[in-house]
């Protein structure tokens, strides 16, 4: 990778309020040109991590670069950057119009520029017959667009978004969820997105930074971030229903420091295998999730909607490529573990439990 | 249904309403029918004279000082002290260490009542050992007696009003500055704006009700409140410092040509009136609404 492809350079950040660290030494690179999501639940450091870019907070410690220049002490306005707000930030004595423009005035933008820019804008992103209203007469959808043009009009090339969705409903969102997608492969955006919800992350993203404690997780695609977790906290968090994580004991006579990590698709009844016990069953249409219990530890498995349900008492299969090892204590993923070395549990759970 | 609710109604407004027409409604009905009688005199019943008191006032070279005086305090409390407040306001609206002591510094005018600190104010004012001549003193000046000379009572009277309500105003504008979203605050940042234009662009017309709310309390306080005028000057000297209100005082306690009074009273009332529908017709298209 070439300096040039890194737009945001994050080095060994750290936020920290008291002595409370909100991010903790953070490092990872952000290039141009690709929808990075910054993935994690409440209080996760994601947001901070998104204000520290945007200037609007300062780090306690580290580094941030935007295209390789140091940004300490450069004013948000400085940064080469735009930004939406979850709350849209409208200035609600504004039009639509005067709100749109209202970067390029206060840069004293040529008034021809401007309409030129405005013009094109508004026409992308089907605001036109709005221009002059004021937030107040707009649905949230239509605010949202507002907002989203006073990012776009600007012209420079990051765009850093703050949960823009979350106050949308959930047919907007999706619609949205596509549309903000075009948009920034259309301009070539660098977009640095900060989100709670995985199915905006797996949607949108080129790629997903998923933290957790003030720390990053994991850094990787989608599909690699679905299909091989490197922390049972990222396998515990990403799908509905996430991972199912069980103590190699439940599965395998073998080492007791393992954690197995299954998909609950990639779970299926079977006439041998471990025994399960019935403890629910969900009916979603196309699919059914079958809550079950293996010597203690809760799972889940989907199974197509036409499967005939499980009785009271089942087996439940998997493929050998369908297991993630991790280390029980750490929760660190066990790359190349050899599953072949376990043989399975022999416990006879029919009989100790009749 | 809707009778009973009716009932409930009035009957939840009537304390209120007995209060407001026994000391607000029916004086100010009285004093409309008063001002078009004379003033009963012991030999003398009372008797209509129509408009005969107004008429009165524009011979009366103390009315007409009054209102000049007036004009001239209005003019100078009202935007005086409503910069003054929203300056402080802005100064003490972000948190930093020590800022409750500062709005409450900045809030103890309104506190102390004004009688005493008229009495303060007039050391400050008082020629030869007062603070300000002191000062003047240490400086070469000559001595001067702001509140005694003709051509500075009124000012130095002015100034102990906007001292007063500065810091009552900024109590208002505090608030409205903390109805501004902080996010509004971080959107222009990132636009690059600066602070002095996203208050001219953003705040100012975002706390405008505020501003229209403080400066008609403003204007009917420039009327309204002289009670330092009673301890400073008395109206003096030669009616240098000579107040509408002031003079409505004198004229109907001091001389108890009542009837007169009356009449000032509700030239008063209707400069009041005019003033405060004036400010809410002119502003109402200039101000944000959410």
């Amino acid at each position: 990778m070439q300096i040039s492809d890194i737009a945001i350079q994050i080095d060994r950040v750290t936020r920290a309020f008291d002595r409370n660290r909100a991010l903790d030494e953070v490092s990872v690179p952000i290039r141009a040109g690709e929808f990075t999501v910054l993935l994690g639940p409440s209080g996760c450091g994601k947001s901070t991590l998104l204000r520290l870019i945007a200037g609007l907070d300062t780090q306690t410690d580290g580094t941030i670069l935007i295209e390789g220049q140091d940004m300490r002490g450069t004013p948000p306005g400085a940064r080469g950057l735009s930004m939406v707000f979850q709350s849209y930030a409208l200035f609600p004595h504004l039009s639509v119009r005067q709100n749109i423009l209202f970067g390029l005035a206060v840069r004293k933008t040529s008034r021809a520029v401007q309409a030129e820019r405005l013009k094109r804008v508004a026409e992308m992103m089907g605001l036109g017959p709005l221009l002059d209203r004021k937030p107040s007469q707009l649905s949230g959808g239509q605010q949202q667009r507002v907002a989203l043009a006073r990012a776009v009009i600007s012209d420079r090339p990051i765009c850093l978004m703050d949960e823009p969705l979350s106050n949308l409903d959930a047919k907007l969102r999706a619609d949205m969820r596509v549309e903000l997608r075009s948009i920034q492969k259309q301009l070539g955006l660098t977009v640095v997105y900060v989100t709670h919800d995985q199915v905006e992350a797996m949607t949108m993203a080129d790629r997903i930074i998923v933290m957790n404690g003030g720390r990053i997780e994991q850094v990787g695609i989608p599909e690699a971030i679905y299909a091989r977790p490197e922390t049972t906290f990222t396998a515990s968090f990403i799908g509905t229903p996430p991972m199912n994580l069980f103590p190699a004991s439940a599965l395998f006579s073998g080492p007791a420091n393992l954690t197995v990590g299954i998909r609950p698709e990639d779970l299926h009844l079977t006439d041998a295998g471990p025994r399960a016990d019935l403890v629910g069953v969900e009916y979603l249409g196309a699919d059914r999730l079958v809550a079950g219990q293996i010597n203690g530890t809760p799972f889940v498995l989907r199974q197509p909607a036409q499967s005939p349900t499980p009785r009271d008492r089942f087996h439940i299969g998997w493929s050998q490529t369908a297991m993630n090892a991790f280390d029980a204590t750490t929760g660190k993923r066990l790359h190349d573990f050899d599953f072949s070395s376990l043989s399975p549990n022999q416990k006879d759970f029919d009989h100790e439990t009749a | 249904m809707m009778r009973r609710e009716w009932i409930y109604a009035w009957l939840l407004v009537l304390p209120a309403f007995v209060f407001l027409i026994t000391f607000t409604h029916l004086p100010a009905v009285e004093a409309l029918v008063n001002s078009v009688w004379t003033t009963a005199k012991g030999r003398r019943p009372s008797m209509f004279v129509g408009l005969g008191n107004y008429q009165k006032m524009l011979q009366d070279p103390i009315f007409i000082k009054a209102m000049i005086n007036s004009g001239l305090y209005a003019a100078l409390t009202v935007p005086t002290s409503i910069a003054l407040a929203l300056a402080m306001a802005l100064l003490v609206h972000r948190p930093f260490k020590g800022v409750a002591a500062m709005r409450m510094a900045y809030f103890t005018p309104t506190v102390l009542p004004l009688v005493a600190v008229a009495n303060i104010w007039l050391f400050f004012y008082a020629p030869g050992f007062g603070l300000i001549d002191q000062i003047r003193q240490f400086f070469g000046f000559a001595s001067a007696n702001y509140a005694g000379q003709p051509d500075t009572a009124l000012y130095s009277v002015a100034v102990v009003t906007i001292w007063k309500e500065a810091g009552f105003f900024m109590i208002f504008f505090l608030a409205a500055l903390q109805t501004v979203p902080e996010t509004l605050r971080e959107a222009a940042a990132i636009e690059g704006c600066s602070k002095w234009t996203f208050f001219r662009r953003v705040t100012l017309p975002l706390i405008m009700p505020t501003t229209l709310f403080v400066s008609v309390n403003a204007v009917i306080n420039a009327f309204r409140l002289v009670d330092h005028v009673f301890v400073m000057t008395k109206g003096g000297p030669d009616n240098a410092s000579m107040l509408l209100l002031y003079y409505i005082f004198e004229t109907g306690f001091r001389y108890w040509d009542t009837a007169y009074a009356a009449a000032l009273t509700v030239v008063l009332i209707l400069i009041l009136s005019l003033a405060g529908l004036g400010q809410f017709y002119a502003a109402d298209k200039r101000v944000h609404y959410k």
